[in-house]
């Protein structure tokens, strides 16, 4: 081995801890690049795949019923390659290891072949034959959760009636990559499930013969989305068309394009961050290490080695340092790739690609922590590399101190000694202390990200169901049901309390704006369903005229005391004039609300109700599922407590693991920027410090002038993460969902910012205390005989 | 060897009795000091002379508490220290000994009287800093940094960081050792000047036999051993010195 290689090793040992504390940031930047990226390429690969492979919709839409010669029309707009006109229906399955009964959608495969969109990737067994009328293809997750398998049969009720299906084969869609069942919150495998049967069958139980009420279209290339849905809308609306949407609006694709976007702007963001702080540190650490070897480096250039090989040397030994880092950082993004994986497996049905790190990733990210290391060390290099022989010999220049303008202030300079140390060294060098405290910054953030979600979800389901959704049970009808049913709820046995409610979908229009969306008409004296804002303040149905989301009027350019046009799509399908009378900061959607009589008025029709809510007696809520079931209008059941703990379950498990993960990267980071900061220091100051020693100083009078510096950039780190974080929080928010949809209020608890601030400060302290541990072998006597 | 004073331990307020010190560097052991007696009497200078290797700097090392001897006893005022914990240790530094280096050792980011205040804040009964600075004649140098001060100058403003808090002893070690002559004599001549004004008890460690000329008593140490311990019959002025 050379000479100099063996220096190189042996200033590493030297060098070890630091070393380590940087190799570690350096891993988990890697780290993060390859989960996130391995991720997101997973998921998006896959998703691309699927949709090609499955033939994918590029739109969608739901009408009453048209008759097959409609789709006929449909194809025929310019621009629309394919149409699949099906049947879709809701149905009951009341299961024997279920109170409540799990909710199905059934869907129609055609007579013949395979369906040309939306097709279906059969796992197990066989497509329902033509001609059998209770054969179906069973969501696949829906079947695990119930221990099901080709040959079982499952209870289900069509149209009222019971039926005992077969499940023939048990299958996965692309249109259900993210199975949420209509009015849901999350996917639940146990209580949703989409099954397949055939066209007859489900013609014959529903009265469909020869109609359809959902078609599905492929687009060809380069075509105006927005004219197509135009054009079908047109078409659909005689046969109560609900209105067309694109991909976006697809509930699956959506929400696993929120997620890749999170994704993408994290695979940037998260992984540079680490890596910035890597070069930061290698700038200290090797700035230091060529100043305490200028002699070194004078005598290996006075011997005849040229400035290339000097510059080599160093960059060799951060080459050791981001290779053991980036070695680590693989195996762990390996190893976090596939567990991100398979929590995302949990909950998006892609047939995946497993176990694969795709090596132009890891090379990505070993180049890049290569970079930026080279980066960081390139002025310290320069320095090295730039020095003459006689000059690097002699002793540096003295360190020139100066007071500064803020020791003018009045009083300043009564401060104790040893704070204007600490102060003038802050002062000296105030970029350094600027991204010090950036670094603490970045790794408080982070932890608040890793934990923040959480904290919105909470207040939004106290909102949503423990004050707005006052109900046990909501139940949904097939079609209108007139009020008087709900005296006969309020007669089953369990029910304390009976409610109903009436919706209506519409198409809120303004000019030329316009959405698509439902009107609520709400009773006057409704207890079980009442209206919040995100701010937790009562709103009241208006006398008269509509109460409609804020986000509407601003997409409406609407407000209140402005008209507006609602196309009803039911009854006689007609357009009214309507006046907004307030608006309401909701979370979720773009719906209105009216009394409940008004909105029969603009309907025109006698007051019905479409959804009942109920509050039960829970010794005897059995009972009255069972009587409920057996309610032939009855389309879907939903218990409030069911859905909670199904959401709790969860999102509590996907936060755990990633508040977990994300802690630790981010005390990564804070360990390695006191440390390394702490270390040099002390090199720097370790005459300084001995002499203090000397001197009577204690040492832990000695230890605060040490880490004191680093006190200083770790509470100006601290406010400056708070912001970060709630800024960081509030960027991932937006890319999370559509704000048509959903909006997340930004709210991160004091118990999230504290915790945050524990850890940092705790890393801090951990960080300190390894330090702290060399102040005590100061050499006390060896100060007295050197001059540097 | 000369015969110690009878009464000397008597009137020592400091003095290191049959002290040995032996360092292991690896397999090797260094006998640095071998049984050494040596008083400081109150309000004395005393210079420790001795060829490199001699042991004088070890020996300033135990008498200031920096170090324990490996045998032997460092009595103060009678009292044994050379058990004494690090904290005990420090404590006595802090209340009853000044150091001077040969290097200085200032604080570079403090101005010549921040560093004396450095030592009066942590002090009992310290001299004021402008005092203290008044004393070694650089008033006119107190904001000024240590990168702005002579090695003289720095020298001086370490003595007035020294003498600031009043300590009971002044242990120099080779204070003029980073000095050109002109500039030591000027350095010697606060020491003597601090020796006699406060009356602070004050041990020189040199190299430099002329020196000796101004002390007192002169301890001769050789191989670790006392070779000599003299009273000084003509004891001449700093500025009289020649080397």
């Amino acid at each position: 081995m050379k000479v100099l290689d063996r220096k190189l090793f042996r200033d590493l040992t030297r060098l070890k801890g630091q070393a380590f504390t940087i190799a570690l940031v350096v891993a988990v930047g890697v780290a993060n690049y390859i989960t996130l990226r391995s991720a997101w390429r997973a998921l998006g690969d896959s998703r691309a795949a699927y949709y090609e492979q499955y033939r994918f919709a590029d739109v969608f839409a739901r009408l009453k019923r048209a008759p097959d010669s409609v789709a006929a029309q449909i194809h025929d707009v310019r621009g629309v390659a394919t149409v699949y006109p099906r049947v879709v229906e809701e149905v009951l399955l009341p299961m024997e290891d279920m109170i409540t009964p799990a909710h199905g959608q059934l869907i129609s495969l055609p007579v013949h072949g395979r369906p040309p969109l939306n097709d279906v990737y059969v796992k197990a067994g066989r497509f329902p034959e033509s001609g059998r009328g209770n054969e179906v293809l069973l969501y696949e997750p829906f079947a695990k959760e119930h221990r099901l398998r080709p040959g079982s049969t499952i209870p289900a009720i069509l149209n009222g009636k019971l039926h005992e299906l077969i499940v023939v084969g048990l299958a996965l869609s692309p249109e259900y990559v993210f199975a949420i069942e209509p009015g849901g919150i999350t996917s639940d495998d146990e209580r949703f499930a989409p099954m397949w049967m055939s066209t007859s069958a489900i013609e014959a139980a529903f009265q469909m013969e020869g109609a359809f009420n959902d078609v599905v279209l492929r687009l060809e290339p380069g075509v105006d989305e927005r004219a197509i849905l135009v054009a079908v809308d047109r078409i659909l609306k005689p046969y109560g068309g609900l209105g067309a949407y694109g991909r976006k609006l697809q509930v699956s694709d959506s929400i696993l394009d929120g997620e890749l976007a999170q994704i993408e702007a994290m695979v940037i963001v998260l992984p540079g961050v680490f890596l910035a702080v890597a070069a930061f540190l290698l700038n200290v650490v090797f700035s230091r290490l060529v100043t305490l070897q200028r002699g070194q480096i004078a005598v290996i250039k006075a011997v005849g080695y040229g400035n290339s090989t000097i510059a080599l040397h160093y960059v060799k030994m951060v080459f050791v340092i981001v290779l053991i880092g980036s070695l680590m950082g693989v195996g762990l993004g390996a190893w976090l790739a596939d567990a991100m994986l398979d929590l995302y497996a949990k909950f998006f049905r892609l047939p995946m690609a497993r176990g694969r790190i795709d090596l132009p990733v890891v090379i990505n990210a070993i180049i890049g922590s290569f970079v930026a290391a080279l980066v960081g060390i390139g002025f310290a290099v320069h320095k090295a590399v730039t020095l003459p022989p006689a000059e690097a010999m002699r002793p540096p220049s003295p360190t020139r101190y100066h007071a500064s303008s803020v020791e003018r202030i009045p009083g300043i300079r009564r401060i104790r000694q040893t704070t204007m140390m600490v102060f003038r060294e802050i002062w000296r060098r105030p970029l350094r202390t600027v991204l010090s405290s950036a670094g603490i910054a970045f790794a408080l953030a982070i932890i608040i990200l890793g934990r923040f979600g959480k904290d919105a979800h909470g207040p939004i389901l106290d909102l949503q169901f423990g004050r707005q959704q006052r109900e046990d049970i909501s139940v949904n009808f097939t079609r209108q049901v007139a009020n008087r049913g709900l005296g006969y709820l309020a007669h089953l046995p369990g029910v304390d309390q009976v409610d109903g409610y009436r919706v209506t979908p519409v198409r809120y229009r303004s000019g030329a704006r316009w959405r698509d969306s439902v009107i609520v008409g709400l009773p006057p004296d409704s207890h079980l369903r009442r209206l919040f804002n995100r701010q937790f303040r009562p709103a009241r149905i208006p006398h008269s005229g509509l109460l409609i989301t804020n986000v509407l009027a601003d997409i409406l350019d609407a407000k209140p005391g402005d008209f507006i046009e609602v196309e009803l799509k039911e009854g006689d399908r007609g357009t009214r004039r309507v006046q907004i009378s307030g608006t309401i900061d909701e979370a979720f959607g773009l719906q209105g609300y009216m009394q409940k009589s008004s909105l029969h008025e603009l309907l025109r029709e006698k007051p019905t109700i479409n959804t009942a809510l109920l509050r039960v007696d829970p010794s005897r809520e059995a009972e009255l599922q069972m009587r409920l079931t057996d309610i032939p209008t009855v389309q879907s059941i939903h218990r409030k407590r069911t859905l909670l703990e199904r959401f709790e379950e969860q999102t509590g498990q996907t936060m755990q693991v990633i508040t977990l993960i994300l802690t630790l990267f981010a005390t990564a980071i804070a360990v390695a920027v006191v440390y390394n900061n702490a270390r040099v220091s002390l090199s720097v100051r370790s005459r300084d410090l001995a002499t203090l020693r000397v001197l009577g100083f204690t040492r832990a009078e000695v230890s605060a002038i040490l880490l004191g510096e680093q006190g200083v950039q770790v509470l100006l780190g601290i406010p400056i993460g708070l912001l970060l974080g709630t800024f960081g929080a509030q960027g991932l928010l937006e890319l999370q969902a559509d704000p048509e949809q959903f909006r997340m209020p930004m709210l991160i608890s004091s118990r999230t910012y504290a915790f945050s601030v524990v850890v940092i400060l705790a890393a801090a302290a951990l960080s300190a205390l390894l330090v702290r541990r060399r102040l005590d072998n100061l050499d006390l006597i060896g100060v007295l005989k050197t001059r540097e | 060897m000369p015969q110690p004073n009878p009464n000397s331990e008597q009137s020592a307020i400091l003095a290191a009795h049959d002290v040995s010190k032996v360092y292991q560097m690896g397999d090797v052991e260094v006998h640095a000091l071998r049984g050494v007696t040596v008083p400081l009497y109150e309000g004395e200078l005393m210079v420790l002379l001795g060829p490199s290797g001699s042991g004088k700097s070890t020996l300033l090392n135990i008498l200031g508490a920096l170090d324990v001897p490996t045998s032997g006893q460092v009595l103060y005022r009678g009292h044994d220290i050379s058990g004494a914990g690090d904290r005990e240790l420090t404590e006595f530094r802090r209340d009853n000994v000044g150091f001077v280096f040969q290097f200085y050792n200032l604080v570079p980011s403090l101005t010549a009287r921040e560093n004396i205040a450095l030592v009066t804040e942590i002090s009992k009964t310290p001299l004021d800093p402008g005092e203290a600075l008044e004393m070694v004649g650089l008033t006119d140098r107190m904001d000024h940094f240590p990168a702005q001060l002579s090695g003289g100058e720095q020298q001086r403003v370490a003595i007035a960081r020294a003498v600031a808090k009043q300590p009971k002893i002044l242990l120099c070690d080779e204070p003029t050792g980073a000095l050109d002559f002109k500039t030591g004599i000027r350095v010697l001549e606060v020491i003597d000047e601090v020796n006699r004004a406060l009356g602070t008890t004050t041990a020189v460690i040199t190299h430099h036999a002329p020196i000796a000329s101004m002390a007192d008593r002169v301890v001769s140490l050789s191989d670790g051993r006392v070779a000599s311990d003299v009273t000084n019959d003509r004891k001449v002025s700093p500025h009289e010195l020649t080397w």
